[in-house]
């Protein structure tokens, strides 16, 4: 399992992570970002691809 | 003994090739040669949260990989010759690193302004961590802050700078800042929004000379005005370094040109195949829009480009049977940048700037709103300011 953690004071609610990993980002109603904690490690490609395109930098795989 | 990928430039594009080397099967030895003494880092927090607290690297650096531990870290050197015919460059140390294939990532330095009176202390731009550093020390409450150039950089330390309670001016030579880049309506509302906020603006003006004797104290323009400064901040644009690839008859005018695998062109239109050029410096053509070839400043291209060199430099050097195919790929990639300057956070996809039509196509120019951006009846653009589910909607309509 990969844990992932998004620092949600630098997090600007951009949702370029959205197209990178669409089954653990998402955008909800409000245009805030939400997502799944934990990924199965055939996602690992996908979230470094999504910490590859927030501008912010807020994404961290921390385990 | 196989010579290593040689990628100069340590910045983002840098690491992006490095780490997709390894994403794409490259297992041999890679070299990384950067300039600045700093592992890569992040700039455009540079202009905006960083330079309103502390600015240290540990705030920006990008987080390391365990793919890329065994990278040959070559820091705080320039490289400053290239030998295509010997498959080498020489760097700043005189140290030669001899390479199967190369990555041109030096990216673009600052420009600067050219004046008389221009040898005084006080000036800045920003575009290197270092540059924050020295910036953020002289962004005290209080003081007068010149910024010339009015574009996304200069427009972004303004609101930076107005929030630490300095006396802000912008000198922009258009109408409305950021008027290229958004268009008339949008250029205009951020305009207003900043002048609310406490920007003073000096519109289709230019900077004749500076005031001072040992550091600056004031900037002349060119109707004779003179405004006050403590603090010159120049956010004029950019220049490509390419000084380095002389002599090798290299297409690098404006930038260095390469084709859609990122090789780089000679100046008689013959490939150089193991020569590729990524990042701010790397113009090329994007069939999204036209074929006209140009560098592309935003933020996601160089990871963009990265990844298609490391792509097609694992198949060649792997010797991949699906070199010719992996060659063949349309590269298109979707520009994209954000901004943010107080409260607004403006997200765009596309080349707005080519536009020669902007319309507001959803909610209210004083408020969030989004415009679509045409040239010649087509779609090249989209920029919102909030409503991000709306702007996200069209990132489909460029695929």
């Amino acid at each position: 399992m990969i844990k992932i953690e998004v620092d949600m004071t630098k997090c600007q609610h951009y949702g370029q992570c959205v197209f990178e990993a669409p089954d653990i980002f998402r955008l909800n109603a409000d245009d805030k970002l939400e997502y799944t904690a934990e990924a199965d490690d055939s996602e690992r490609a996908n979230i470094e691809a999504a910490i590859d395109v927030c501008p912010m930098q807020a994404i961290r795989i921390v385990q | 003994m196989t010579h290593p990928v040689v990628i100069v430039g340590a910045s983002m594009g840098g690491l992006r090739t490095a780490e997709s080397l390894r994403r794409f099967g490259y297992l041999g030895p890679i070299t990384l040669i950067g300039e600045e003494i700093h592992k890569p880092y992040n700039r455009p927090p540079l202009s905006k949260e960083v330079l309103a607290k502390e600015v240290t690297h540990e705030a920006v650096a990008f987080e390391e990989r365990s793919s890329t531990q065994d990278v040959n870290w070559v820091l705080g050197t320039r490289a400053v010759v290239l030998d295509v015919e010997n498959n080498a460059v020489t760097d700043s140390e005189g140290q030669i690193h001899p390479y199967s294939a190369l990555v041109i990532a030096t990216g673009l330095r600052s420009r600067r302004i050219i004046v008389p009176n221009g040898d005084l202390a006080n000036r800045f731009a920003l575009r290197t961590l270092d540059d924050a550093i020295a910036l953020r020390e002289q962004l005290i409450e209080g003081k007068n802050v010149v910024i010339v150039g009015g574009g996304f950089i200069g427009c972004e330390v303004a609101a930076t700078a107005i929030k630490l309670g300095c006396n802000v001016t912008v000198v922009h030579n258009a109408a409305h800042p950021m008027l290229r880049q958004l268009g008339p309506d949008l250029a205009k509302q951020m305009q207003l929004r900043h002048e609310a906020m406490g920007v003073r603006f000096f519109l289709k003006r230019s900077v004749d000379d500076l005031r001072g004797s040992s550091h600056v104290e004031g900037v002349l323009l060119d109707d004779e005005t003179t405004v006050d400064a403590d603090v010159l901040i120049e956010a004029v644009g950019s220049h490509p370094n390419v000084e380095w690839l002389s002599n090798n008859n290299i297409e690098c005018e404006d930038g260095v040109l390469v084709d859609s695998a990122m090789r780089v062109t000679r100046e008689d239109g013959s490939i150089i195949e193991n020569v590729f050029a990524i990042g701010d410096l790397a113009r090329f053509v994007n069939p999204i829009f036209d074929f006209e070839p140009r560098k592309v400043e935003h933020w996601n291209i160089p990871t963009e480009t990265a990844k298609r060199a490391a792509q097609v430099i694992a198949a060649m050097l792997n010797q991949s049977d699906s070199y010719p195919a992996v060659l063949d790929e349309v590269f298109k990639p979707i520009p994209s940048f954000w901004s943010d300057q107080y409260d607004n956070h403006l997200l765009a996809y596309g080349l707005c700037s080519l536009a020669d039509k902007v319309t507001l196509v959803a909610g209210d120019i004083s408020g969030d709103c989004v415009f679509e951006y045409h040239r010649g009846g087509h779609l090249v653009g989209v920029c919102g300011i909030g409503l991000r589910s709306v702007v996200q909607s069209y990132r489909a309509k460029f695929i």
